[in-house]
């Protein structure tokens, strides 16, 4: 497709969705950035978009809510025309042993994750539909296939993306719309620099390549999943982990 | 704009082309799936703000016309 296309990518602002967000811009795709802070705290990352010379515009949206995921939807349509690409990135942790979990932490995790994937695909893929063509990737994690002590929210929420991508794979396969999933392990993030060298080497035994990912790994995994030399897979879960969960 | 006019608009658009319809035009001659059928459905809600149901069993554009007029009238 030479197209210019358009993605719309939440939890854009910094971190993984920032990296999808750059990456995708780079092969010639405008961005529309959904992020629940305030557009102050997204600057860079919108100036970096800027300079790869396509039209990036912020849209500040708590992915969680029907309604204002409905409206954010329709002005980025208004705004850019269509959309060709989304990518569920949003997610939260609030972690805790199941015993000290309680329904708020629950709640809150299981509505930004999963929730918000599915009010996005939801009020997206009208569009896609008419369009005759759409590509959603979602980010799970390797968490959702394994489960992980201390992160029975998260883990629950990251599942239950890989059911909905295989789901909305069926669904929309007859509209040339493929949804699938990325399941990353361990990536290097603010919070893994912070880990000790003990606890960076016992984290590394986990993992057979020896190393932490990076955040550009995740968007490599994304950029493949919605160029035309994946056009014909839908419905996976591509882990991107250095083989911790084989 | 007819109900008529409002329906070959949204029929069109899901077809991705422009429908020639009348009343008499069977559903099965414009030959739309299961995905269009619930497309369809929820834009005409939308435009007329009714409720039609999953389930409806319609051969021709003039019963949906007829099930559209019926449902807004029932609004008032």
């Amino acid at each position: 497709m030479n197209e210019k296309r358009v993605a719309l990518v939440t939890g854009a602002g910094r971190g993984i969705g920032a990296t999808i967000a750059l990456t995708l811009a780079k092969e010639n795709t405008d961005i529309a950035v959904v992020d629940y802070a305030a557009e102050e705290s997204a600057k860079e990352t919108m100036e970096t978009l800027a300079a790869c010379g396509v039209t990036a515009r912020y849209y500040a949206c708590d992915v969680s809510d029907f309604s204002a995921t409905k409206t954010v939807v329709e002005q980025i349509v208004k705004d850019f025309g269509k959309i060709d690409i989304l990518v569920n990135n949003a997610g939260i942790t609030a972690d805790k042993l199941l015993m000290r979990m309680d329904e708020s932490d629950w709640d809150r995790v299981l509505n930004i994750n999963l929730k918000g994937c599915f009010n996005m695909i939801k009020h997206v893929t009208p569009h896609m539909m008419r369009k005759r063509y759409g590509r959603i990737v979602s980010i799970s994690s390797v968490v959702g296939l394994m489960g992980n002590a201390g992160q029975a929210n998260y883990a629950a929420s990251k599942a239950g993306i890989i059911g909905l991508t295989k789901t909305v794979a069926k669904e929309f396969g007859a509209r040339n719309i493929t949804a699938n999933a990325v399941a990353p392990g361990f990536i290097k993030t603010a919070m893994t620099d912070a880990l000790t060298e003990e606890q960076k080497q016992a984290m590394y035994k986990l993992i057979p390549l020896g190393a932490l990912g990076e955040t550009q790994d995740i968007a490599n995994a994304v950029k493949f999943l919605v160029s035309d030399d994946a056009r014909y897979i839908t419905g996976v879960v591509l882990k991107v982990d250095g083989g911790m969960y084989i | 704009m007819t109900t008529l006019e409002k329906l070959k608009e949204i029929l069109s658009e899901c077809k991705g082309e422009d429908l020639d319809i009348t009343p008499e035009t069977t559903f099965e001659e414009l030959d739309f799936d299961s995905l269009d059928k619930v497309d369809i459905v929820m834009q005409i809600e939308e435009a007329y703000d009714i409720s039609l149901g999953d389930n409806m069993q319609l051969s021709t554009v003039g019963e949906l016309i007829a099930k559209i007029d019926e449902a807004v009238a029932a609004k008032g």
